[in-house]
Parts: C-alpha cells; sequence; structure tokens
C-alpha cells in the first residue's frame, strides 16, 4: 500500500527552491535512507512532508490514516532545550498531546504505552530522570519514544545518530531497524550512506542529480557508487 | 512580636485588605505560572515590552476619562500582544527590534500626551505610581475586585485544560506542529494571556516591575526543581508566597507594594540558587 508520494516535486524557501524535480512513493514497511551532502535540501525535504514548510510545486499525498496524527518525527538536533525542566516521563507523553483533543490529562492506557515505549528504547527506570541530566544518546532514545507515542505507522528521523559514539550509533540502528522489522515505516536522513544502505530497502539521493530506486539499483548505479567509494 | 500580629489581625478587618491579598495571590499565581513557559520559550521581554504598551493605554484612558481604565488598556495591549506574536513568527523581521521600539515607542506617546492633558495636579506621582506599583492596590474597588478575579480563572482555566499542548509546545514547536498540534492557535491564545496577565498585574506592581513577577518565582524554581510539573507548582506556591508577605509588610512598615514584593522574589531567588548549588553537587557526587 503506497503511503506517501510525490511526483514533480520542488521544495525550498522564500529565498528560492532547494530541490526540483523529486519523485518517489514509500509503501509500508519500507525503510527510506535520504542521503546527500550537507546543505542539499534533506531536512527541507522532511519538513515539507510534515508540513512545516509548504511545497513551491507539486504536492506530498499522503494516506489518509497519516494525516490524523500517524506522523512520529525526531528532530535533527534539541539544542533549543538544553535547560529544559522536564522527566522523561513527561517528555515521552507529550507524544500523545495532539491526540488528546481539550482532554487536559493523559489516560491511564497513554500512560501504559508511554512506560512501555520507555522500556523499549532501553530506558526503563528512567521515568522521572530529569532530561538535561541525560547523555546525548539517552537523549535520542526519549525523543524516540515520544515518536513512537505519536505513531504506530510511520517515523521520520533527521540524523538520529549525529553526535553520538560509535557504539550508541549502532544500538540506535538497531532500535531503528527493529522498529521497522515490527511494521513501523521509516523515513531517515543518514550522513553515513555506508550505514543506511545496510539497512535500507530504498534510497533517495539529493544533490546535483536526484536519484530514487531500490538499495540494489543504487548500489549499481554509476553515482551510488561514486558515493560510496568517495565516503571510504 | 505579639504586637505585630495584633497589627496584622486589626488590618484584617478593613476589607480593602481582604481585596489586596485576593488580587495579590491570583496575580502572583496567574504571573508565575505564565512565567515559566515564557522563560522557557525565550519570550520573557514580550512582558516587559507589552507593560510599556499597557501604561500607554493607561494613560490614553485617563486622558479620555475613563472611569475603568482597563476597558481601553486590555484591548490595546491583546493586539499588541497578537501582532508581536505574528511578526515573532515571520523570520524576516528582527523580533528584539520591533519590540523594543513598541515599548519605548508606547512609554514615550503615553508620558508626553499625560503632560499635554494633565487629569490631575500631580502628574508626577500619578506616572510614578503606573510604573512602580502604587497604593492603588489597597483602594480597589469591589468591581476591580470582581474583574480580576474572573479574568484569572479565564487564565487557570486555560492553563489547566491545554496543559498538555503547553508543554508540548513549550517543550518543541517543531515536533509538536509536525504532530498535529495547531501551534499558531496556541501561540495566540497565550499572546492573549499574556495581555491579560500584564493588565492585571499592573494593578500590584506597577509596569517597570511586571517582569520581576514573570521571570523570578520561574527561574528560582528552575534552580531547584526539574520536572515540568514541579516547576509550574513551586513557581506558583513561591509567587504566592512572596505577594502576600510583601503586601502585609508593605502594610506594616509602610513601604511601596511593588518594589517590596519584588525584593521578597529576588531573595527567594537567592536562597533558591544556593539550594540548587547543593543538589547539583549531589547529583554529581552521585553519578
Ligand atoms: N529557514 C531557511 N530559510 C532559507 N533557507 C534555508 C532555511 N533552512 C535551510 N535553508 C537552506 O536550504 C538549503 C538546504 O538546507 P537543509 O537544512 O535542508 O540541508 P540538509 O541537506 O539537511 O543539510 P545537513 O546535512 O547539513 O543537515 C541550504 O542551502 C540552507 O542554506
Ligand atoms: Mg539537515
Amino acid at each position: 500500500m503506497t503511503q506517501l508520494s510525490c511526483d514533480n516535486l520542488s521544495i525550498g524557501y522564500e529565498t528560492g527552491i532547494v530541490v526540483k524535480d523529486l519523485s518517489f512513493s514509500i509503501d509500508s514497511g519500507d525503510y527510506l535512507a535520504i542521503v546527500g551532502e550537507n546543505g542539499t535540501g534533506k531536512s527541507t525535504l522532511i519538513k515539507t512532508i510534515l508540513g512545516l514548510i509548504k511545497p513551491i510545486k507539486g504536492e506530498i499525498k499522503m494516506d489518509e490514516s497519516l494525516k490524523r496524527n500517524g506522523i512520529g518525527y525526531l528532530p535533527q538536533q534539541t539544542i533549543v532545550q538544553k535547560d529544559f525542566p522536564a522527566s522523561v516521563f513527561e517528555i515521552v507523553l507529550s507524544g500523545f498531546a495532539s491526540i488528546n483533543g481539550f482532554r487536559p490529562f493523559y489516560t491511564k492506557e497513554e500512560k501504559e504505552i508511554a512506560k512501555a515505549n520507555i522500556n523499549k528504547m532501553g530506558l526503563s527506570g528512567y521515568e522521572k530522570y530529569p532530561y538535561k541530566e541525560l547523555s546525548g544518546g539517552q537523549m535520542q532514545r526519549v525523543l524516540l519514544s515520544r515518536a513512537l507515542c505519536s505513531t504506530t505507522k510511520i517515523l521520520l528521523l533527521d540524523e538520529p545518530v549525529s553526535g553520538l559514539d560509535p557504539i550508541v550509533t549502532q544500538e540506535m540502528y538497531e532500535l531503528i531497524n527493529n522498529l521497522n522489522k515490527e511494521g513501523i515505516t521509516i523515513i531517515m536522513i543518514s550522513h553515513d550512506v555506508k550505514e543506511a544502505v545496510k539497512y535500507a530497502n530504498k534510497i533517495l539521493h539529493i544533490g546535483n542529480k536526484v536519484f530514487f530506486g531500490t538499495k540494489t539499483e543504487y548500489l549499481n548505479s554509476d553515482f551510488g557508487k561514486i558515493f560510496i567509494d568517495g565516503g571510504k | 512580636m505579639k504586637e505585630l500580629i495584633e497589627t496584622i489581625s486589626y488590618y484584617f478587618h478593613f476589607p480593602f485588605v481582604w481585596y489586596a491579598l485576593i488580587v495579590g495571590v491570583l496575580i502572583a499565581l496567574t504571573a508565575s505560572i505564565l512565567g515559566v513557559t515564557l522563560v522557557l520559550k525565550r519570550y520573557s521581554t514580550i512582558g516587559d515590552g507589552l507593560s510599556h504598551v499597557a501604561f500607554g493605554a493607561l494613560s490614553v484612558a485617563a486622558i479620555v476619562g475613563l472611569t475603568n481604565e482597563m476597558l481601553l488598556a486590555m484591548p490595546i495591549t491583546i493586539l499588541a500582544a497578537i501582532l508581536l506574536m505574528k511578526s515573532g513568527q515571520n523570520a524576516k523581521i528582527k523580533g528584539d527590534a520591533q519590540l523594543a521600539m513598541i515599548s519605548v515607542g508606547a512609554i514615550a506617546i503615553g508620558y508626553l500626551l499625560i503632560n499635554i492633558f494633565p487629569t490631575s495636579s500631580n502628574i508626577t506621582a500619578d506616572v510614578c505610581s503606573t510604573l512602580f506599583g502604587s497604593i492603588s492596590i489597597l483602594t480597589l474597588s469591589s468591581t476591580e475586585v470582581i474583574i480580576c478575579v474572573v479574568l484569572s480563572v479565564v487564565v487557570l482555566l486555560f492553563f489547566i485544560l491545554f496543559y498538555n499542548k503547553i508543554f508540548s509546545i513549550t517543550f518543541d514547536e517543531n515536533f509538536s506542529k509536525a504532530t498535529g498540534i495547531n501551534t499558531s492557535f496556541y501561540n495566540y491564545l497565550l499572546a492573549i494571556i499574556i495581555a491579560i496577565v500584564i493588565v492585571l498585574a499592573m494593578n500590584l506592581v506597577g509596569s517597570l516591575l511586571i517582569s520581576a513577577l514573570i521571570v523570578f518565582p520561574a527561574l528560582s524554581a528552575m534552580r531547584v526543581f526539574k520536572s515540568f510539573k514541579s516547576v509550574i507548582i513551586s513557581s506558583a506556591i513561591i509567587s504566592i508566597f512572596s505577594s502576600i508577605f510583601g503586601i502585609l509588610s508593605s502594610i506594616l512598615f509602610s513601604t511601596p507594594v511593588g518594589p517590596t514584593i519584588v525584593v521578597v522574589d529576588i531573595l527567594i531567588f537567592i536562597i533558591f540558587f544556593i539550594v540548587g548549588l547543593f543538589n547539583t553537587q549531589q547529583t554529581k557526587v552521585k553519578v
């Protein structure tokens, strides 16, 4: 089932177009890696998919079920809230904030799901811990737990491993891969093409030229090879 | 000591003291809860700017001869808050400079108008009391008390009903928007609430000191407490305490109400700052 697709999409800001002629489609259960050099427009694409900015031309077609609170999102960096007083549990629960309408409190069920997601991310026992006193990898896992509360269908991750050490990076990739195996569609931006290619089944390469296709197509294509070799 | 208690209980026979305390507590409560969000969203200067706008509006209201000056000051301040919020979301315009322009402009125009169209013989005293809070908290009419109670209830309801959304938006606006929260709706609501609280708080501490009421309790609470809920609750308690304590001491020692409350807030901040130092040292040792 196609979850998300676009045809000849142009994205950018008031200051100008960043990427044009983007076409791709994602089925449910896919693992899409978005790769490309710095500043080519990867984050811009994610923000457009999320509806944070409007496309310049074309539109993103989304399955109806996603439009109503079906999206989970892990932002690129979380510099803003360095000093924010909040417990792990408060932050993870806020993944439900959009769903619960005018209800001022979270339901028992929502609290249990939040706890389950915290455990799933290997953070059990940290519920009451202050967010700002966690390590970078733990913070990312808290935000991933929050994203899991807001969706069971599709996760958009903007460089989820940036700033993490190699071991924690591997753990993070494993966590994401497991989520994908459970049936959640993954759209992930990654700098590390090799790692991305290891887990993904579809690749979107943004740069001077745009490539979209399956992993094998990408590996056999000329500039997929160049990019991977160049990354050595 | 016994004398002091007797004096206080003597004062409690007068309704104006009760009025002052009710209004004082409500304003302290709303301002401190709002303060946590404003400090965390880095919006605390908006409070300052808007209080100057409210000052300008009050001057105009006085000249026009309105019996209830709030009737004019409230809508004008709300309008200014909405405009500021709107321009803040537009990255092209520098929010800071614009805020400075509006706030200084409003003060200048307000003061100029008061001087051109004097409404009383003692302008300096009038202006001084609007800027630094006045004894007017002790001369509140029952209508003013009722207005204050109603508006405070509105503000508190806003916070209780939308607590989860406010937390989510304050912590991570992009995530909230991406997952389907109508963030600009809540930002505008927040702007309106800021304006209401500021006009209310002018009664208590005057327009120059409002920021203290908004910022100090939140900052004190954040020194010691580390979850959002505990910060909100403790800053409310801190603020209510300093308001009651400040109002009573100002009556006992005939000091100006606004500055007295702010001084209590500062003292509490110093205490919490020191407690906070010990707290972090403890966690460092533990880990
Ligand atoms: N808010 C903005 N307004 C105008 N231009 C922007 C804005 N944000 C980013 N850009 C520009 O858009 C282009 C793409 O930025 P984007 O953040 O999407 O890159 P990216 O591929 O995510 O890079 P990175 O790998 O460094 O995260 C850049 O040239 C950047 O300067
Ligand atoms: Mg990026």
